[in-house]
């Protein structure tokens, strides 16, 4: 059998190898597995070329439709990536080194990520933050784990209208841990303000708020983040960072922890994944941050260099008194964010959440002016919407499909009562024309 | 090297957005717009290029240097891997939530379900979930399933018992999920003290977390016992397959007697460490926990096509946003595709060859304080060394001034001043063999002259670094006011 390539030593240099050992085989050195724990079966197909392989991804690839037209975002977004993400988070020195543990050979990764960690404090306008975490929805999960932690409580409120994978992932995190986590109630798009105030308490860890919200609805919670540091409870922040280019920030709502996924920060949507999750927070949190934090010094001639810092709260070192269990995070992918950020610059993220929320706008539009359909909640939004149309939103997106487009996303599944309600996403990708021609299909659809 | 926001220049920018084609919309209310934009740096396109570029000449990675990072398996990164990838790079992952939205999606689900079955098929569990995004995420996963299961036999345990020798995730996932750590010390032949843990077993444990092969490199060949010894107080067992890279194709965990397992794809299955990530950690069980596995879960129907199975009410739930690093499990399945049946079984062998001539040609210089054959790495103490004032740190960053990555350093903590090498399969002799020369003169500068240790490294960009100051004064982020104040946070 043909070896793979990625095997270099010939079979003259495996016997001189074997002969330093002091063994005779290859199997020799597997002699301490007694038989009885040996494989008894290994039943994979033979290997192939890069090109076999290749061209068998293809097939595969080809059973996905490309050629739809989304409007469909719910925690992922289609954005545009400009072409130098792609080339410089591709460089093998970024892609193939690994956590800098040994910073005097690493300091590309730890100047990128200590970049990365200001770009990210800059647009939450929150102190400090880690290196990444694996996703929003676990940084959320961190980030409640965190507020059990700091406050030393045992219940948590979610206003209903964070998205709800994002409440599941907390629910799993929170499951062992005797944890109260109520949900307050969104029906309007809206989580309920009343109800959140009546249920805050001296016994409430945090709250969780999203802006803008599952629906899309855009909010300033900086009266819920007063009420809740009346009560001694911290507020949490969910945000969708694109938007952060137009949108009050967690830091000026008086968040103490602000969490999010950097999808929508030149990461593909690679049918979910891999992106990073970014947890920002006030300064005298820091301590109680999980995952890897870069940190600024000097070396031993004085010249600024960067280290992982802090690393005494790290399960490496604490072992069971970590504050969390992370290892590996998402670095590569936060780098994609950064250098997203830096290619756009201060004014082209103005520019471009301008250009979601102007075109989301227009589709809002039109599509809430077609016969029978509202707007669930007519507050403001930024790039998202939800409608309410005469009949099943599911049905209506299921025949908008038949033609190519993906009209959103339709709610019922996670919110019960709201069977009618679809979630429309209209990113700067989207043109004028594929707007009409959504709202003209969804006219049709309805009524004839 | 300058800070990216040290270059900026106000008005400038590195990319052109498309003309709006619709009219401004009315502003939003003030109320709820930021004060001023974010302060992101303003540079041109080259500059932008140029800053990363330069930066990432700032790194030793695989493609440039060898990384014989112990524990991590900084194996060569196969570059048609990432042409896979590419293709599926535009697929929304909510499609299969839409009415037949799973048509939609066939592709993608394929490869997360062909891969889920080829892991069950290397490791010899019943089957996988790929949605953990690291292998902690995995470990996670593994031990939240395992009270599950306690919860459903009637029963909530207090314990997790872990060797001395494990990785930092075992115990830190326990405590995350609520229990309590037990831990159980080395025997004198670098496994896990049997009679200890006879001792230690009791019926409040509910799971013991071994990593197989261990930490140190060797091969545990009590472990069928360990996992009868569990089973017998009603515990479960959870395999750290951190380690997997060793024993392809020669173990399957599965068939010896762990329960759950988690593997990481970043390690076993070639896909690139990423200055830290993404990784990927599927996890996989026996039959008796497949109700638990994390949701969604992706399942094929007899006509071949795949699906969201609706979530068991056992599962523990939702851990990702959507499936998991999804670009990752492209890559691993690209990988796997590739070797096949003979190339990983090749893969264990040459990592298993390599660790070994490198342990060999080097016991004579440092202390090994396991003196067995070992897998696919070698642990080694500086402790003689130490004797000469010279630590391990010393030692790694000598390496650093010759070309190499350093072997991990200190860990496993129960090893003195541990150097922990793992070279992996895909190095040639000629670059171990560099490796080595170097290694031994290390060893030799320790006796002749330690200072030329202690001075290293003198090639990089810096030398070493404050550690010290910079977990004192604080500084994780510039302050938001770039020009003329003082930079960074101090707290």
């Amino acid at each position: 059998m043909k070896r793979s390539g990625y095997c270099p030593q010939t079979p003259a240099q495996i016997r001189e190898m074997l002969a330093v050992i002091g063994v005779s085989s290859i199997a020799e050195l597997f002699a301490v597995i007694p038989p009885e724990l040996r494989a008894r079966s290994f039943e994979l197909p033979e290997g192939m070329s890069e090109f076999e392989m290749l061209a068998g991804m293809e097939r595969l690839a080809g059973q996905d439709r490309r050629d739809l037209v989304p409007f469909i975002g719910g925690g992922s977004y289609d954005h545009l990536i400009p072409a130098v993400v792609d080339h410089l988070a591709g460089r093998a020195e970024f892609a193939t080194s690994y956590t800098p543990y040994q910073p005097e050979c690493s300091q590309g990764t730890l100047q990128a990520l200590y970049e990365y960690q200001t770009v990210i404090c800059r647009l939450t306008g929150m102190d400090a933050t880690n290196a990444s975490l694996y996703d929003g929805g676990s940084a959320l999960a961190e980030a409640a784990l965190m507020a059990l932690r700091i406050t030393g409580r045992k219940k948590i409120l979610v206003d209903a209208a964070v998205n709800p994978f994002s409440r599941q992932i907390v629910q799993t995190y929170l499951a062992n841990l005797a944890v109260e986590v109520v949900e307050i109630a969104a029906l309007k798009g809206q989580g309920d303000r009343q109800q959140f105030l009546a249920t805050l308490d001296d016994e409430t860890a945090a709250i969780i708020l999203q802006n803008p919200n599952f629906f899309g609805g855009v909010d300033d919670f900086s009266d819920l983040a007063a009420a809740a540091c009346v009560r001694g409870a911290l507020t949490i922040v969910s945000i969708y960072p694109l938007s952060l280019g137009l949108l009050k920030t967690p830091g000026e709502m008086g968040a103490d922890l602000a969490v999010g996924d950097g999808q929508s920060l030149g990461n593909p949507l690679s049918f979910g994944g891999p992106s990073f999750g970014f947890l920002a927070v006030k300064k005298e949190h820091i301590r109680n941050l999980p995952g890897r934090i870069v940190g600024e010094t000097v070396d031993k001639d004085g010249r600024r260099g960067f280290v992982l810092t802090l690393q005494a709260r790290e399960q490496h070192i604490r072992r069971q008194k970590a504050t969390s269990n992370i290892c590996s995070n998402q670095s590569l992918s936060a780098l994609r964010g950064l250098i997203f950020l830096a290619t756009l610059g201060r004014e082209g993220l103005v520019e471009l959440a301008r250009l979601n929320y102007d075109k989301a706008q227009y589709a809002e539009g039109l599509l809430a002016g077609i016969r029978g359909v509202s707007l669930l909640n007519a507050g403001p939004t930024f790039n998202e919407f939800t409608l309410r149309l005469p009949t099943a939103a599911a049905s209506v997106c299921a025949q908008l499909l038949t033609r190519g487009i993906v009209a959103g996303v339709p709610l019922g599944r996670w919110y019960p009562g709201l069977e009618a309600c679809l979630t429309v996403t209209v990113t700067e990708k989207r043109s004028r024309a594929q707007i009409e021609t959504l709202a003209a299909a969804m006219e049709e659809v309805l009524w004839s | 090297m300058e800070l990216i926001f040290e270059k900026s220049a106000p008005g400038r920018h590195g990319t052109v957005l498309p003309k709006s084609d619709v009219s401004p919309a009315a502003e939003l209310p003030a109320a709820l717009l930021r004060a001023e934009p974010a302060g992101l740096p303003e540079l041109s396109e080259l500059e932008v290029v140029r800053h990363f570029s330069n930066l990432s000449r700032r790194n030793f990675a695989v493609d440039t240097n060898f990384y014989p990072l112990g524990s991590c398996t900084m194996k060569y990164n196969a570059k048609a891997a990432e042409e896979a990838v590419r293709l599926f790079a535009g697929v929304h992952p909510l499609l299969p939530y839409l009415p037949a939205g799973e048509s939609f999606v066939q592709g993608s689900l394929g490869v997360i379900h062909q891969l889920s079955q080829l892991l069950a098929e290397i490791t010899g569990m019943a089957a996988f979930s790929c949605q953990p995004l690291a292998g902690a995420q995995g470990e996670m996963a593994g031990i939240m399933m395992i009270a599950a299961w306690h919860r459903s036999q009637g029963q909530q345990r207090r314990f997790v018992v872990v060797p001395d020798s494990s990785h930092g995730t075992n115990p830190a996932t326990a405590a995350l999920v609520g229990y309590e750590v037990l831990t159980v010390p080395t025997s004198s032949a670098g496994d896990m003290d049997l009679d200890v843990f006879r001792q230690t077993m009791n019926n409040e444990v509910a799971a013991v977390m071994m990593t197989c092969p261990n930490t140190l490199g060797l091969f545990n060949s009590q472990v069928a016992e360990i996992c009868a010894i569990a089973h017998g107080h009603g515990a479960l067992v959870y395999c750290d397959g951190a380690n997997l890279n060793a024993i392809l194709g020669k173990v399957r965990p599965g068939e010896i007697g762990f329960d759950v397992m988690h593997v990481n794809l970043h390690k076993t299955f070639g896909t690139p460490h990423g200055g830290g990530g993404p990784g990927s950690g599927p996890v996989g069980v026996s039959e008796k926990l497949l109700p638990f596995l994390p949701s969604p879960r992706i399942a094929q129907r007899s006509d071949g096509s795949y699906y969201l199975a609706e979530p068991a009410a056992e599962s523990i739930g939702r851990l990702a946003n959507f499936y998991g690093n999804f670009g990752i499990l492209v890559r691993a399945l690209a990988y796997i595709t590739m070797l096949g049946r003979d190339g990983l079984v090749e893969v264990s062998e040459q990592a298993v060859l390599n660790a070994n001539y490198v342990m060999s040609r080097l016991k004579g210089w440092y202390d090994l304080p396991f003196d067995t054959g070992c897998m696919h790495e070698c642990v080694f103490s500086a402790a003689r060394q130490l004797k000469q004032g010279v630590h391990a740190l010393d030692i790694a960053k000598y390496l650093i001034d010759r070309g190499f990555h350093p072997p991990t350093v200190y860990f496993p903590l129960i090893v003195k001043e541990a150097i922990m090498i793992e070279p992996t399969e895909t190095e040639s002799k000629e670059t171990l063999d560099a490796f080595i020369a170097v290694m031994i003169e290390a060893a030799q500068l320790a006796e002749t002259n330690p200072e030329a240790l202690f001075q290293a490294p003198r090639t990089m960009p810096v030398s070493r670094l404050d550690e010290t100051k910079a977990a004192r004064e604080i500084n994780v982020c510039c302050s938001w006011v770039i020009a003329g104040e003082e930079r960074g946070l101090r707290i």
